[in-house]
């Protein structure tokens, strides 16, 4: 399967990932030939298998609710770069 | 008869589905174990999962599992027994994940149906279309600097019910009356505290218009509406805004929207210009939820009795109308309150008082039901005093006012002021005669057959007796000496 070139655009501004015009080419290129693999698997015939979530058959575990985290707003702001006060802080989102 | 716009083509008929955000009642996050509690210290209540550092795992909270499901069984739903986490991909300052975990395609909840209270004392049945289970975002504060938006993470990982009705309301008044049913129902399970002003409840609504018998058309979805009133007004007119945009040869565009109730119109959400495109996949990190049918249908066993299943016992137990019995059990503790003053007395006087005087009072001085200063055993006993005719119902409004004040028992409050109504015949018969003696002016208009002036006597006589006498000995006494 063949990706466009305003396709790859679209997905990269997506993901926020900042892609100069003269590469898309390649990413389109690269993004295809990853297509075509997932297409070569889509082509077996799974319709009678469930997903398979885990090598285990496990459930997942519940946890208590009680407060066991938390008060660590030192360590949560540690990377912040611009901290004010015991806010994290950004350019203006204006709605 | 159905609400419609009239538009220069004609009649146009609204289509509207809600989807509320509900915060799920619990001590921790959906995920993590920081505590939910409103209003901490920015940042303080945040795990380093909910902070999305790199590898953190989330783990499950059991009770917020335990609250949606009970939430799926009040809304008489489907509860499906393995459904699956999946990530919404997303980019906002106050989501760190730079997606939310929600549900999708396996919601732990399926289709089910709410019935409506109208004000008129009508019920409408609703279908819900699913309940699912997600991540709250952070909070972001856009007036506290100039040039920065600040970002508080509190509130980031807080499990969030979301309830998606079918697009089966159609005027404002039912999605209004939607809202607060929901809201009842969430409270009465203890699932959710209803706090719209805080934001523990929250609307998105989807409102489109048609021709009668036309199928669906493009809708508008309007985010984060915050009252039940701005609900309803949202809907009147985004719902004017697509009629006229159609008859002026436009067509509505299929977009996200914001109510802005000072300016009283919606306008497009800048940041959600881009098309929805969340590129859903399945959490690798959460395995599918499974529950076992017997664990579901120990909660259902557990429930409370239900606002609707509560309203119809009123009903009969009580003889209330369907709109006494509405509001009676709008509020749990206030359904409570009603039980304890009607008990052994008559369930009519109590409705009225529960609903008028002490709703008043209440809403005069800002307090909930829990926090009257009658309590409902006093009220009772006032009832008692009006029921068995030791006082009259007139007289019982003093009385009334005088427990708010102090919070005096009825009966004493009753006997220190020698407020018993009067019910000896010949103590009113004087009244009567001495009033009848000093007006003749009166009494001969009465006599020439102006019976007007009844309400004048009665007045009178009872402004003589203090207020204490018997209205209907009063009345019958005086058409005997007016009439003989």
């Amino acid at each position: 399967m063949a990706l466009d070139i305003a396709t790859v655009r679209r997905i990269a501004r997506l993901a926020r990932i900042r892609v100069p015009e003269e590469e898309l080419p390649v990413m389109a290129e690269e993004l295809s030939r990853i297509m075509d693999w997932i297409e070569q698997l889509n082509a077996v015939d799974t319709s009678n298998v469930a997903p398979m979530t885990s090598v285990a058959d496990m459930r997942p575990h519940q946890r208590e609710d009680a407060v066991t985290d938390g008060g660590v707003p030192e360590k949560v702001l540690a990377n912040a770069t611009d901290r004010v006060g015991n806010f994290f802080t950004v350019p203006k989102v204006v709605e | 008869m159905a609400y419609s716009i009239q538009g220069k083509t004609g009649a146009w008929e609204v289509v509207i589905g809600l989807e509320v955000h509900a915060q799920v009642v619990s001590k921790s996050k959906l995920f993590s174990g920081a505590a939910t509690e409103f209003g901490a210290e920015p940042n303080t209540q945040v795990s380093l999962v909910d902070a999305a550092m790199p590898g953190m795992l989330p783990v499950i909270n059991a009770r917020c599992v335990e609250q949606a499901v009970r939430t799926g069984l009040g809304l008489n739903a489907k509860i499906n027994l393995t459904s699956t986490f999946e990530r919404k991909n997303y980019f906002y300052p106050d989501l760190p994940f730079g997606y939310q975990i929600s549900q999708y395609l396996h919601p732990v909840v399926g289709e089910g149906v709410m019935t409506l209270d109208m004000p008129d004392g009508t019920t409408r049945d609703v279908g819900i279309e699913r309940l699912h289970l997600e991540q709250d975002a952070g909070k972001s504060l856009h007036d506290q600097d100039p040039n920065r938006t600040f970002i508080d993470l509190n509130r980031a990982g807080v499990a969030l019910m979301e309830i998606v009705s079918k697009p089966d309301l159609r005027s404002p008044e039912e999605a209004g009356a939607y809202v607060r049913k929901m809201r009842t129902i969430l409270r009465y399970l203890d699932t959710c505290d209803g706090n719209m002003e805080q934001g523990s409840l929250r609307c998105d609504v989807n409102v489109s218009v048609r021709k009668a018998g036309e199928g669906l058309r493009t809708r508008c979805e309007i985010k984060n509406v915050n009252s039940v009133r701005f609900v309803m007004q949202a809907i009147e007119i985004e719902a004017e805004r697509q009629v006229e945009l159609y008859e002026s040869g436009g067509s509505v565009i299929q977009e996200t929207r914001l109510y802005d109730p000072d300016r009283g119109e919606t306008r497009p959400m800048r940041s959600k210009e881009e098309a929805h495109d969340y590129r859903y996949f399945p959490d690798p990190d959460l395995l599918p939820l499974a529950l076992d049918q017997a664990y579901v249908d120990r909660l259902r066993a557990a429930l409370p009795e239900l606002p609707d299943a509560k309203k119809a016992r009123f009903r009969v137990l009580y003889g209330l109308s369907p709109a006494d019995a509405t509001q009676l059990t709008a509020e749990r503790e206030l359904a409570a309150y009603f039980e304890t003053v009607a008990e052994g007395r008559d369930a009519k006087i109590a409705a009225n008082w529960t609903l008028q005087e002490l709703t008043a009072m209440l809403n005069k001085r800002g307090l909930t039901i829990t926090e009257s200063p009658v309590s409902a055993q006093q009220l009772g006993a006032l009832i008692g005093l009006i029921s068995d005719n030791t006082i009259s119902g007139r007289i019982a409004k003093d009385v009334f006012e005088e427990m708010v004040e102090t919070g005096g028992d009825p009966v004493k409050i009753v006997d220190a002021k020698g407020l018993r109504q009067i019910t000896d015949t010949g103590a009113i018969e004087a009244a009567v005669d001495k009033v009848i003696a000093e007006n003749p002016a009166q009494a001969e208009q009465y006599r020439s057959g102006d019976q007007k002036v009844t309400g004048w006597f009665v007045g009178q006589i009872m402004k003589a007796t203090g207020g204490k006498a018997n209205p209907k000995m009063v009345n019958e006494l005086l058409k005997k000496k007016l009439g003989g």
